[in-house]
């Protein structure tokens, strides 16, 4: 049924792209519009700058595990303005650690979370045939490209890159060297691209959905990208107009974020000052607050669909993980400032972000706890995106917990700012998100690709890479109570009170070299994979949700038919039913 | 066009001419805000006065242009509840910070 | 291939995709817009001494360009009216006349931005100066990305009249929203800026 026809006798609308003839290969895998190639091209990008973004945090680990050791090989290479005689300089472990922030979180994961899986999978699996603005998509992604480039060229210029934290705290990011000013026109560029996105999934989501998909009949994956993409919406915003005050800062002599009075190495300031620094910090968190649920909410929706399904029941609690959702979206807008607690503000205000901390803990649990239960009594499949969903959720468990310190007040006194501060968000991203990501790409791999990815290698690189998280992070947050701060290039060496906690700095390193490795399987599996992995049908996992009726690859279009859904998304071993399955897509 | 939409279109004419009539009074009445607005801030009220006086008057116009230009007095649920949203946030972003550090403490 | 509801109303939300695209642009540079309000509230209230406005800008001239940026969005809404009527002739008028305000606003901003350069007065000289450039600064960049697609749709874009008449009429209004947006914002700028 066609559905153009939604006003009687109205021309059906032509669209300006050229279908009928094949396009070339620029128009076809460069400069697409198709929502899959546009999918792929972020995941892909998103992969290389996550790989990327992981090295510079190797090469920072042999500075924390030995601090003035001289670096074998890679130590030359990197050339004397930054590791001297192959050992490395303060400034340019604080480039690595400014860079490694922002690559993994703003080139890394949310391009990859969002970009690649959202744009990929969402279209498919509310039954249309492509974004609502397929242009606008193909911009998104360009944009983001030349933020990547950006920030890469960045590393590049007199000074190098941005080192002044992915925080890029003022007034010390307003006197960095150039790279500084480069990060903030990436960032504009970044921005851009994800506000431009979420117009994109909105408008989708809520207009393209197929006949009979109502709200509370979509797949979980979905709800998590629809809230996903008014956080984005709403919070990058003010980060752009904190970015635009930080260049004028730099570029035009203003002072929004220089107070009176400020003396920088030795002079005094000869700007006019009056600034408020905080205000960097307010606009930034605003953003990057919210920006952290951008970070887990599509890996709670990859892990929702392949629990479910690898479960053969229905999520437990569905309702209630989609009220908690849209509440956790909300509520993310107004605890900012629990990073900020230790900035001098008042009792009342401390008291309400606090509060709202505490309360923004309850529908993460709803979540965490529904997925758990989902597990009861069901016929559990430990193929590889499984044990990555599994994976998952202890580790956001630990996560969550260590975050609850840090949202009081007062217990966050000792601990802000410490390795415990690391040890508890990386928790959540590391093993939390990126597992949930790792488990989306083996997952949906066969609908991209129409083959498989390979089990041994699958599970070899789940075995591996959990060890090696657990042993990277958890030491983390004893060096942290111990009292060893964050951003020390020397992992708090030259402290008297770390030096019993010291070691744990080189389990850390070990860790993380060790995790490298076991990268090797996934990296070598998926290339192989895409020219020599086992063919596969439409629907290799006998899943429900709307995707699996389009043919694998699925074609310029999506749909050999229109798809229209007749029942909820979980329907597994409904009783009565010939298959353990009921597709959503099944009249 | 087909001969529906010719119908709706005629339809609409009507409708038009009375969007119309609108339009020209709400110019009016944007443009005696205006005047009103500059002579006045010419007063030199008190400054919490004054920021009352000239938001009140700015919201007035921003109202008139919101729901008339815009056409947002008869635009859909969707549309509101988008906005709702923003509102709600952007209260937050105006007065939180503000707050936080009312007393100034790293200022000067 | 074609993408519903690019010109169709979907029956139960009673939207086309690009009026929901466009409010939801709209509502990021509320925030955007709003981050620069928060800002200035944030600088004046810590501030030990604030310039009234009249005492460093220009009041008439500034009052001048909000006249004629209301008058572009009577325009603006006019050219989408008499679109919505089939009269192409006279949408071409309205269109040419809003692209014209524009341009007059932007030389009027020429003017104010010279002068106070000319007499020493730049972003970097006080806080309330660093502000004001900024806040009318990025509202000018959007004055000229809206005239750019007004002028679009007013040339070489307008012959989409003739091929699918609702959906240019439908591009025209979105196009009018982020005009009437720009028109809103500059109508808070205003006071804030130069009468307070």
């Amino acid at each position: 049924m066609s559905e153009h026809a939604a006003v009687a006798g109205a021309k059906p609308h032509v669209a300006h792209e050229a279908h009928h003839e094949e396009l070339g290969f620029w128009r076809k895998y460069v400069f697409s519009v198709d929502h899959k190639v546009i999918g792929i091209q972020y995941a892909v990008t998103g992969l290389l700058f996550l790989f990327f973004g992981f090295s510079l945090m190797m090469l920072m680990r042999w500075q924390l595990a030995y601090p003035g050791a001289a670096l074998p090989l890679v130590g030359r290479i990197l050339g004397e303005s930054r590791m001297p005689g192959g050992t490395m300089l303060p400034e340019f472990y604080n480039e690595l650690g400014a860079m490694h922030g922002t690559i993994m979180v703003f080139l890394g994961v949310v391009p990859l979370a969002v970009g690649g899986f959202g744009n990929f999978v969402l279209p498919l699996q509310i039954g249309a045939p492509d974004m609502a603005f397929p242009r606008l998509n193909m911009l998104s992604y360009w944009s983001f490209f030349l933020g990547g480039v950006t920030m890469l060229a960045s590393f590049f210029v007199p000074g190098g890159a941005a080192q002044s934290g992915w925080t890029s705290y003022t007034p010390l990011s307003v006197y960095a060297s150039s790279g500084q000013t480069w990060w903030l026109i990436g960032m504009v560029f970044l921005i851009t691209s994800s506000l431009l996105g979420a117009v994109n999934f909105i408008t989708t989501t809520i207009q393209l959905r197929a006949k009979g998909l109502t709200f509370m009949r979509f797949p979980f994956f979905v709800w998590a990208q629809f809230v996903t993409a008014f956080l984005l919406l709403l919070a990058f915003p003010p980060l752009e107009a904190a970015a635009v005050l930080q260049l004028m800062d730099r570029v035009a002599g203003t002072s929004f974020f220089l107070p009176t009075g400020l003396v920088v190495s030795g002079q005094a300031l000869t700007n006019a000052g009056g600034g408020n620094t905080l205000l960097w910090q307010h606009l930034f968190w605003f953003l990057a607050h919210p920006e952290v649920y951008v970070l887990i909410l599509p890996a709670m929706g990859i892990v929702a669909e392949i629990v479910a399904n690898n479960t053969r029941k229905p999520l437990w609690g569905y309702r209630s993980m989609v009220y908690s959702l849209v509440f956790l979206g909300f509520m993310s807008f107004i605890v900012w400032a629990h990073h900020m607690f230790m900035t001098g503000m008042g009792t009342a205000m401390a008291a309400f972000f606090q509060t709202t901390t505490m309360i923004i803990s309850i529908p993460s649990v709803v979540i965490l706890t529904a997925l758990i239960i989902s597990l009861w009594g069901g016929s559990i499949r430990f193929n590889t995106p499984m044990l990555f969903a599994l994976g998952f959720l202890p580790m956001f468990g630990i996560g969550g917990l260590t975050g609850l310190p840090l949202g009081l007040n007062v217990a966050d006194i000792p601990l802000h700012d410490t390795y415990y501060v690391i040890g508890h968000f990386h928790y959540v991203v590391a093993p939390g998100t990126i597992f949930a990501l790792f488990a989306g790409v083996y997952f949906w791999f066969p609908k991209a690709t129409g083959r498989r990815m390979n089990e041994t290698l699958g599970v070899i690189h789940f075995i591996g890479s959990f060890i090696c998280m657990n042993v990277i992070f958890m030491p983390m947050f004893f060096l942290g109570m111990a009292g060893v701060s964050r951003r020390l290039y020397d992992g708090g060496a030259a402290y008297d009170f770390a030096q019993p906690v010291l070691h744990l700095n080189v389990i850390s390193s070990w860790g993380a070299w060790m995790l490298a490795l076991f990268q090797l399987p996934f990296i070598f599996n998926f290339f192989w994979s895409i020219w020599k992995g086992a063919r596969t049908e439409e629907n290799p996992w006998q899943a429900t949700t709307l995707e699996w009726a389009a043919p694998s690859p699925p074609p310029h279009g999506n749909f050999v038919q229109v798809p229209q859904a007749y029942r909820g998304p979980y329907e597994y071993s409904v009783p009565g039913a010939a298959k353990d399955f009921v597709p959503q897509y099944e009249a | 066009m087909t001969s529906d939409h010719a119908a709706a279109a005629s339809d609409h004419a009507a409708d038009i001419d009375k969007h119309v009539r609108i339009y020209i009074t709400v110019f009016v009445a944007l443009m005696v805000l205006t005047i009103i607005t500059v002579l006045i801030a010419r007063v030199h009220l008190p400054i919490p006065i004054a920021i009352s006086v000239a938001m009140l008057v700015a919201i007035i116009k921003g109202s008139l242009v919101a729901c008339y230009f815009m056409h947002l007095i008869s635009e859909k649920k969707l549309i509101y509840a988008v906005l709702a949203l923003t509102l709600a946030f952007f209260v937050v972003l105006l007065a939180l910070p503000a707050l936080t550090h009312a007393d100034g403490y790293w200022i000067h | 291939m074609d993408i519903p509801y690019t010109v169709e109303l979907r029956r139960d939300t009673g939207l086309n995709n690009g009026k929901i695209g466009i409010w939801l642009f709209l509502a990021s540079e509320v925030m955007l817009f709003g981050a620069l309000f928060a800002t200035y509230i944030l600088l004046r209230t810590g501030a030990q001494t604030w310039p009234r406005g009249d005492t460093i800008l220009n009041v008439p001239l500034a009052t001048f360009n909000t006249i004629v940026l209301i008058s572009s969005s009577v325009t603006m809404v006019m050219a989408w009216a008499s679109l919505m009527r089939g009269r192409f002739g006279t949408f071409r008028m309205y269109m040419g006349a809003t692209v014209l305000l524009g341009g007059v606003f932007l030389v009027v901003k020429y003017f104010e931005y010279s002068h106070k350069f000319h007499d020493g007065l730049f972003p970097s000289t006080n806080n309330f100066l660093a502000i004001y450039f900024t806040l009318t600064g990025l509202h000018m960049l959007h004055v000229m990305g809206g005239m750019a697609v007004n002028a679009y749709f007013w040339g070489p874009g307008a012959k989409l009249w003739k091929t699918d008449p609702a959906w240019f009429t439908n591009r025209v209004e979105n196009s009018g929203l982020f005009w009437h947006f720009v028109d809103l914002v500059w109508i808070f700028l205003f006071p804030t800026l130069y009468l307070l």
